[in-house]
């Protein structure tokens, strides 16, 4: 299955990428996905603690399950205001 | 209203939209770039936002306020790109029929819209540039993953 990718702030400094298409196998979780990432764009690994999750625009946690045509955005520590 | 804009923020309209024949009390909040962060002399600050999310966890914040005080209105607007030292990032409006809760649900709002909203600022400063809240450690407070729901 497809999803869009986000990268914000620091991650999308560090990766160089803004948003993208991953291809992924069909019930991954966002815990996969993001191993996936990292595995791809290694500067990430140090925010794998820090970093949270949001699916089509909800925050989850990384068991959730991903379908095709998800959007995924990937969010740092926030630090509006 | 609930927005994220360019521009600098009008305060004016963001207060005129929570106006109310029925309340007697407006409170805005306006948070603005400071010259100074932990020892180092800011230049600039420029927000980074996710600008659909943004404005739900925003609406959200009014709807948890209204749940919980008896407020009329909440309206926040919040500016990305370069907010120079002294201009407002983020303005909030509360009103209420009395000033108690218009205070604390305008309190409640800024600390929440901290928590979640996702919205980021990169500090410009002598000598360089860092993003705020890019600790490796956990994201939360409590340790979860997610903010816990009010």
């Amino acid at each position: 299955m497809r999803v869009r990718v986000l990268f914000f702030a620091l991650l999308r400094e560090k990766a160089k990428v803004d948003a993208t298409d991953w291809e992924l196998p069909a019930d991954a979780t966002v815990a996969a996905l993001w191993r996936d990432v990292v595995a791809t764009y290694p500067a990430l690994e140090p925010f794998s603690a820090s970093v949270s999750f949001a699916v089509n625009e909800e925050y989850r946690d990384r068991d959730c399950r991903l379908h095709d045509g998800d959007e995924v955005a990937l969010i740092p520590p926030v630090s509006g205001g | 209203m609930f927005e994220i804009v360019s521009d600098p923020i009008d305060a004016t309209r963001v207060a005129a939209a929570v106006s109310r024949p029925h309340a007697g009390a407006v409170v805005t909040f306006h948070g603005t770039t400071r010259d100074h962060n932990d020892g180092r002399r800011v230049t600039r600050l420029e927000y980074e936002a996710y600008p659909s999310m943004a404005v739900a966890e925003m609406r959200k914040i009014g709807v948890a306020a209204c749940e919980r005080w008896p407020i009329a209105a909440m309206a926040i607007v919040h500016r990305i790109g370069v907010v120079p030292v002294g201009e407002a990032s983020v303005v909030i409006a509360v009103s209420a029929a009395h000033r108690a809760p218009a205070f604390e649900a305008c309190h409640f709002a800024i600390d929440r819209l901290k928590q979640v909203v996702p919205i980021w600022k990169k500090e410009h400063f002598e000598g360089g540039e860092v993003w705020i809240g890019a600790q490796t450690g956990e994201a939360f407070p409590s340790g979860s993953v997610a903010p816990a729901r009010e």
